[in-house]
């Protein structure tokens, strides 16, 4: 062992030694790291140049890490201080130029390469395509609303339905904080900031329901702010536009009787619970009777208990006014006086008060 | 706990008190007096609010009761006055008093220099050795509160659906685990170990500033107690994560405050550190001691000090900016008024970012003491580590908006940002790659520091290269905001950062306390840290991707398997921490006596008696060498010849570098 820890003529030995290991670890990491199935379901032609973008750095990545580790623990394995080594030092290198510089240059260059890379896969991913739909994504504390154009009017919707292969182009604000859009099947993300305007494009490519996400820390309720994605036919998203407008007129005040009837009497008990009605009151609140348990706000069992109808009105209409023990003014959203039609309102305070009783 | 005690000068140096007699127990500087005013502070806070509030016609009480806006007030002013008031009367500022009002300062008798006893850690004083262990402990102090929280959130994450805390308590949990893990754990930390070392590594008998010094390190315990101290404000403790993004914190509770205006003390103090490192490794090195013979850990301080003090300004802009936003009403954050939210982001990160830095380079330096001396080679391309060093401090500064690819900032910032992170990763690939060069053909002392060292290696490598995935806009428009991140900043900190902190805390042991730990405790503590850690969050990179976002009390149903497995290891690793601290207690109460130079190191702390005596050397070193010479026949870094002169030992210490 001595004698070979005195020799410098090794090195190209050890170096030999050292790639054969290096280049059977990284090929058989790189097969680990490719069979992993990283990412969710991809419904988005945005998704497959970012997947493969994400191959290539792990096939570049595995074996900068082989490296590293491999001289470690080759060096502790073959240099390791053996007895009778206590006082022994090492040999003086102080460095060696031409290496020095090949290990400058080269990550360099293959940062280089690889910023290229990704600058070219931006560059497909958010680039215009003809036939874009617009949809404008609204955050709020705690939910999304979804407004599509329609005509010369705008229809809103808790839950985005989006027709098969058209590229859409989302645009994005937020009423209060930053919330931030993110569906992790399209994978794209973008802050939803108040007073801004910011924007996201992805053109669905596969039939299905996907969660949207909030990935911007919004406070309470951040981690219930979630809703859905609908990828469906486009003569089945029409379909849906058009029930979405006759609910609309149907809901709207001065809508005059409206025309398809769809939501002919208001069900209180699926107003509590749907995600894709104007509240979703469910995801914060628990209420024995609709069977939810959301704990971002107070348990409805025990503040409404016996509580009058009018006390009921305020709480919706005016959150703040008065606030449960142990939870913080502010959280809830202060516009269901405007989001909700009188019929709506009146539906869900009479629901409340009998199931609080 | 007697550290230096056998070097100590004649007990006569203990601080009397001026005047004699329990009367004066009130006004003579100490704990005493700081309490007094700390009452006072609250006092002048509330008389100020209510003043204030009076003259503007404000109400002050309602139904007999103080108004909440009241209280809130003057909490909030508390919160700035109180501390400054407690600082007064601890004594941080008597000398630089009198010395103002053109009073008789008192006589030099370095009284508050040394420590005679375990009390003396808790009183202010002048002595870099002392002030760096008042820095250790106190921060591993804030890390076992900072851990246990952590333990906490895994607990709640163990299942989804609510276990032990309601959302609100959650987003406190990680709030507070963050902030204190990087203001008062590894940014203090590195400052103190630099503290106690780095005036020994360069010859000089302290640092250039005690007196500021020693302000410096009581600043930190009022930024960690106001952040701890935070759960107990009304509406709970902030809740905004360390970023404390506006609008979510000019709108919250009255425990945002408690950030705000702790990360103020915090930075306050690490400006004052990093200022003293710059003048004292500028102007108080040893004779022959150039720039080219430092020893790679006061580089690694240089090039830290140089963040610091030209980044940390601006988180203390950006939280002053949330202070007046939330308190006064300014709209810097408000759009409908002119506002820009934005903004924060982008003044936030110009010093978070070098931040990621600053809890770097230290440990960087740390490393390249520790690799060289148990390889027994000399640091590999000595030079283009320090240039790496000074070219990661310049870069630090141009990556800034990698943070934001998603914020909806301008979008063609993004591509200039992404080339520079990427090409930060060469200066870092140099570092890494001369460590791997020095440990070829050593003769590797693979004991505990060695064992942290190249651990340090493997794991910072990792972070480092799921960084440069990161900086591929692409991939992070998917990864943003999620478990991918947690995983990488943890790689990165944990991994990085704390392995290096554990290896310093090991190698200098010795030195700081005069005794040596227990080496087998401490290899059993590397792997089960070593082991856990990566059972902790090598899992989160694959929920990352998969679509778990991040600051959630609560996730969907498929993410609950892998939530478990890294709860579970996360206790362990909570666990190994307790390894640490037994080893640490246990040796340096009644671990064997340390002999002056246990690593045979050619360092200079190394060349005096472990531990250091008080005025650090009783011989002026010459440096003759670089500080890494293994394996050169006859090699000497540091030679001492001419004994100090009784006058130069009695002068003021700054006074006597150049002696």
């Amino acid at each position: 062992m001595n004698g070979e820890r005195q020799s410098a003529r090794d090195a190209p030995v050890h170096v030999a030694r050292l790639v054969t290991i290096g280049i059977i670890a990284s090929a058989l990491g790189i097969v680990l790291a490719l069979l992993i199935n990283w990412f969710p379901v991809s419904a988005a032609k945005q998704a497959k140049p970012i997947d493969t973008l994400w191959d290539v750095l792990l096939i570049v990545s595995v074996p900068v890490f082989v490296l590293v580790t491999t001289v470690v623990l080759y060096s502790v394995y073959r240099w390791r201080m053996r007895p009778g080594e206590e006082l022994l030092d090492g040999p003086p290198i102080h460095g060696n130029t031409r290496l020095e510089i090949v290990w400058t240059a080269l990550p360099a260059i293959l940062l280089v390469a690889l910023c290229s890379y990704a600058y070219a896969v931006l560059h497909d991913i958010e680039e215009a395509k003809a036939d874009t739909m617009e949809v404008r994504v609204v955050g709020e504390q705690f939910a999304w609303t979804f407004f599509y154009r329609d005509g010369g009017k705008e229809l809103a919707s808790h839950d985005l339905y989006l027709p098969l292969n058209r590229p859409v182009h989302f645009t994005i604000q937020s009423k209060d904080v930053l919330h931030d859009f993110w569906v992790p099947a399209f994978r794209v993300k973008k802050d939803a900031v108040r007073g801004i305007d910011t924007d996201v494009r992805a053109t669905p490519n596969r039939i299905g329901t996907y969660p949207v996400v909030c990935a911007e820390l919004c406070g309470l309720g951040h981690a219930a702010m979630r809703s859905d994605v609908h990828v469906v036919q486009p003569q089945q998203f029409t379909a849906w536009l058009g029930k979405l407008r006759s609910g609309a007129q149907a809901a709207a005040p001065t809508g005059g009787g409206g025309g398809g009837g769809a939501k002919a009497s208001v069900d209180a008990k699926t107003l509590f619970t749907t995600s894709a009605q104007p509240v979703a009151c469910g995801s914060c609140h628990t209420l024995a009777d609709a069977g939810t348990n959301g704990t971002t706000g107070p348990d409805l069992d025990q503040v409404l208990k016996g509580k009058s109808a009018a006390f009921i009105k305020q709480s919706i209409e005016q959150p703040n006014a008065v606030i449960a023990k142990g939870y913080t003014p502010g959280i809830m959203p202060q516009n269901y006086a405007q989001s909700l039609s009188p019929a709506q309102l009146s539906a869900l305070v009479k629901y409340l008060q009998e199931v609080t009783k | 706990m007697t550290a230096t005690a056998q070097h100590s000068p004649a007990s006569s140096h203990r601080s009397p008190s001026p005047t004699g007699g329990s009367r004066s127990r009130f006004r003579s500087p100490g704990h005493v007096r700081a309490l007094l005013f700390l009452v006072l502070g609250v006092l002048f806070a509330a008389a100020l609010v209510i003043a204030v509030r009076a003259l503007y016609g404000f109400p002050i009480a309602a139904d007999g009761k103080v108004t909440t806006a009241t209280q809130d007030g003057i909490l909030l002013v508390s919160l700035i006055a109180a501390p400054l008031f407690w600082l007064v009367g601890l004594g941080a500022f008597d000398y630089w008093f009198y010395w103002a009002a053109g009073r008789k300062t008192r006589p030099e008798d370095h009284s508050s220099h040394g420590a005679h006893s375990w009390r003396d850690y808790l009183r202010v004083n002048t002595d870099h050795k002392v002030i760096g262990i008042q820095y250790v402990c106190t921060s591993f102090i804030f890390m076992l509160i900072g851990g246990m929280l952590a333990m906490v959130i895994r607990a709640e994450l163990a299942a989804p659906g609510r276990q032990f805390v309601d959302a609100s308590a959650y987003n406190g949990l990680f709030s507070v685990h963050a902030s204190l893990m990087i203001f008062l754990f590894i940014i203090p930390i590195f400052a103190g170990l630099a503290n106690y070392v780095l005036p020994l590594m360069i010859g000089a008998p302290d640092m250039a500033f005690p007196r500021l010094n020693a302000l410096s390190f009581w600043m930190l315990p009022i930024a960690g107690t106001m952040m701890v101290a935070s759960f107990l404000a009304p509406g709970g403790s902030f809740a905004t994560g360390w970023t404390a993004y506006a609008p979510l914190s000019t709108d919250a509770p009255i425990g945002q405050m408690f950030f705000t205006i702790g990360v103020q003390f915090a930075g306050a103090s690490s400006i004052a550190t990093a200022l003293n490192f710059l003048v004292t490794i500028i102007t108080m090195r040893a004779p022959g001691m150039s720039f080219w013979r430092m020893p790679l850990l006061v580089w690694a301080n240089f090039s830290t000090s140089l963040l610091v003090v030209i980044a940390t300004p601006f988180i203390a802009a950006s939280q002053f900016l949330v202070l007046l936003d939330y308190a006064l009403g300014f709209n810097f954050f408000v759009p409908e008024k002119g506002g820009d939210i934005l903004m924060y982001q982008h003044v936030f990160w110009f010093y978070s970012h070098p931040a990621v830095y600053i809890m770097m380079l230290p440990g960087f330096g740390i490393v390249s003491e520790v690799l060289s001396v148990k390889s027994r080679k000399p640091i590999f391309g000595y030079r283009m580590m320090a240039f790496s060093l000074l070219a990661i401090v310049l870069l630090g500064f141009t990556v800034w908006a990698h943070h934001m690819f998603v914020s909806g900032m301008q979008g063609w910032i993004r591509v200039p940002m992404m080339i520079t992170t990427a090409i930060i990763a060469v200066p870092t690939g140099i570092k890494i790659f001369s460590w791997l060069a020095t440990l070829w053909r050593g003769v590797i002392h693979l004991d505990t520091p060695m064992l942290f060292a190249l651990g340090f290696l493997c794991m910072f490598s990792l972070g480092g290269i799921s960084g440069v995935m990161l900086a591929m806009v692409p991939v992070d428009i998917h990864v943003s905001d999620t478990y991918f991140i947690v995983a990488h900043i943890h790689y990165v900190l944990f991994g990085g950062s704390l392995f290096t902190i554990f290896a310093g805390v090991y190698y200098w042991f010795p030195k700081m306390t005069g005794r040596m730990f227990d080496d087998r405790l401490g290899k059993l503590h590397f792997w089960l840290t070593f082991v856990a850690f990566n059972a902790t969050f090598a899992p989160m990179h694959l929920i990352g991707v998969e679509g778990m976002p991040r600051r959630v009390s609560d996730y969907p149903e498929q993410f609950a398997g892998w939530n478990l497995f890294i709860s579970l290891a996360s206790f362990v690793l909570g666990l190994s921490t307790l390894v640490f601290l037994y080893n640490m207690i246990t040796s340096w109460r009644g671990g064997p006596r340390a002999p002056a130079n246990p690593w045979r190191s050619l360092t200079m702390e190394w060349q005096v008696s472990s531990p250091p005596p008080i005025f650090n050397f009783d011989k002026v070193p010459t440096v003759v060498g670089g500080p890494y010479e293994y394996g050169v026949p006859d090699a000497q870094h540091g030679i001492f010849t001419a004994p100090a002169s009784e006058e130069s030992k009695s002068s003021h210490p700054s006074r006597e570098a150049r002696a």
